[in-house]
């Protein structure tokens, strides 16, 4: 029965929303295509949640405040093993970027020539969202799996995995950030107001993170082929996103598939606020929040559904 | 009185496959092959169980009697496949000493960890560091990475955590067979207070002596299957006939 409803009101939201993305607007959108079909894609999410699984909320609400310190805790660990023994210790975080864009800087301001004002600035701050997001993603990959030995034999809400990757994937960014601010004082860049906004496209990101790591690790406990494919994959999603070339430079046929990744949109709304002084627009806005939130209502669903199995497969 | 931890009628099933399928390729060609089929085999059959609290209980079996997998399943690690487990309290399990230690870090680094595994705060961990140490007989040792630690060091620095505030329910699980004969009966004695403050207490101890010596009921498994339930003396001669028995 629970499933047949379910069925039923996704497809019927996913129909609902491309006929409205369709038919209303007098020319052809796709971003406004986009937003009916993840509108209407989140609204059946909600209601099934209301319907099947809103009394579980305050039992994982008070897990969570248990489990918090455990949160803090983990992120602490990892921050201390991955500087430990290390000369500079912190201090790489923000090194690291910052080489990696001179070199990047160097190789494409002499060799692939692109009319880019602040090339470094552009790559910079490209790199930062999406290097964050690949970070957050692929240590989630593994997260479950790693923390094998100790869902055995402690009971732990096993979510806390992914999602501390992905806040200690967060935390580095932010160190990573004091690179771009160097950067933008060396080359002398000028800074608008609109900078403030930094914080919006960063948090949209960490969510959407979160909801695909939330997927990702809990289908690579089933098959570990998933970790092999998507080392791979973000590759070539490095490549469908601008992070080193313009977007202009992508053929106007790539258009549509460019709009589909959430990634454009974080990495340009990101740098319309810190470069060029831009606030975009409201369908920008909601195309943001929108990946962010689907995304994240797929994961969690998936990985409830799947969480009580996990323990049979690590 | 209101039970502490109820079972009903919990069964706990295992898919065997015969060659682990790990990967989508073979998962497909297994499929299509139909040859995607497990043997199954239940660990726990239709157990029914309820402790009250400051009940003190010794868990007897045979391996493979079920023994560790009942532990999980009232400890929340495992889901039963079928039935339900409810627990009304705080649970410190002790099924694997120092689950969660991370060997790169030091041993006050991994009191933080491991306090905040079982849920306890910073601040609790930090009032109670020196009641820790102390136990552990640890105190040069704590800046120490414990990777250098001997299996020993481990496994007192993990007992003294676990046990360090006063759960509602303590699950041992064959873990005092760690660590020398003086450390033993310190835990031992440790025990015998949280018995005494009301913590109820579930045991699994191949050594019947110690079951004898601790617990008021004794519950026998074999097979996933409940045999006895008990008072200590009458259970624990039942069960040493027939393992006698079995052994000739």
């Amino acid at each position: 029965m629970k499933k047949i409803i379910s069925a039923v009101l996704l497809i019927a939201a996913l129909s609902g929303g491309a006929a409205a993305g369709y038919f209303i607007p007098e020319e052809f959108s796709i971003e406004f295509m986009l937003i009916c079909v993840m509108g209407a894609l989140l609204a059946a999410g909600i209601i099934l949640f209301l319907l099947f699984y809103a009394k579980g909320v305050s039992q994982t609400a008070e897990g969570f405040k248990k489990y918090r310190y455990l949160l803090g805790n983990l992120i602490s660990r990892d921050l201390k093993v991955k500087y430990r023994r290390s000369f500079l210790g912190f201090l790489w975080s923000i090194l690291n970027p910052l080489l990696m864009a001179l070199v990047i800087n160097a190789v494409f301001s002499r060799i692939f020539r692109f009319e880019i004002d602040y090339f470094i600035v552009y790559y910079l701050s490209g790199s930062l969202i999406f290097n964050f997001m690949v970070e957050a993603t692929s240590g989630s990959l593994t997260s479950v799996i790693n923390a094998s030995s100790l869902i055995k034999k402690v009971y732990i809400p096993k979510y806390i995995f992914p999602l501390e990757k992905c806040l200690f994937a967060f935390v580095n960014m932010l160190f990573s950030s004091v690179a771009l601010i160097v950067v933008i004082l060396i080359v002398r860049m000028p800074v608008h107001l609109t900078a403030f906004l930094f914080f919006f496209p960063m948090l949209c990101t960490l969510v959407f993170s979160l909801g695909l790591s939330l997927i990702l690790s809990s289908v690579n406990v089933f098959f570990r082929d998933v970790g092999h494919l998507y080392s791979v994959w973000t590759v070539a999603w490095m490549y469908l996103t601008p992070v080193i070339y313009p977007a202009e430079a992508l053929p106007e046929k790539f258009a549509p598939i460019m709009h589909m990744n959430p990634m454009y949109h974080y990495v340009t709304y990101f740098r319309d606020v810190i470069m060029y002084g831009r606030i975009p627009d409201l369908n920008a806005h909601l195309i943001c929040v929108l990946f962010a939130l689907v995304f994240l209502a797929a994961g969690l669903a998936i990985f409830k559904k799947q969480q009580d199995r996990f323990i049979l497969y690590i | 009185m209101d039970n502490i931890i109820e079972l009903r009628d919990v069964s706990m099933r295992f898919n065997m496959s015969k060659e682990r399928v790990d990967s989508i390729k073979e998962y497909l060609i297994k499929l299509a092959k139909r040859q995607l089929q497990f043997e199954e085999f239940y660990a726990l059959k239709n157990i029914n169980l309820s402790i009250k609290p400051g009940e003190v209980v010794g868990i007897v079996g045979l391996n493979g009697s079920g023994k560790s997998t009942m532990l999980k399943v009232i400890s929340g690690i495992l889901k039963p496949s079928a039935g339900t487990a409810r627990v009304n309290g705080s649970i410190s399990p002790l099924i694997e000493l120092g689950a969660g230690f991370d060997f790169d870090l030091t041993a006050r680094e991994n009191v933080f960890l491991n306090g905040s595994v079982l849920g306890f705060s910073k601040q609790t961990m930090t009032e109670k560091m020196d009641e820790i140490i102390d136990f552990a007989e640890l105190r040069d040792f704590m800046d120490v990475a414990i990777k250098n630690y001997s299996s020993g060091m481990v496994a007192r620095l993990g007992f003294s955590i676990a046990t360090i505030t006063h759960p509602d329910i303590l699950i041992v699980d064959e873990i005092l067979s760690v660590g020398d004969f003086l450390f033993q009966q310190k835990c031992e004695k440790r025990i015998a207070d949280m018995m005494s403050g009301g913590t109820t207490v579930i045991i699994v101890s191949h050594s019947l002596a110690q079951i004898e010596r601790l617990c008021n009921r004794v519950i026998w498994l074999s097979k996933g299957n409940i045999i006895m339930d008990g008072p200590t003396t009458e259970v624990c001669e039942k069960y040493k006939l027939t393992a006698g028995q079995a052994a000739e």
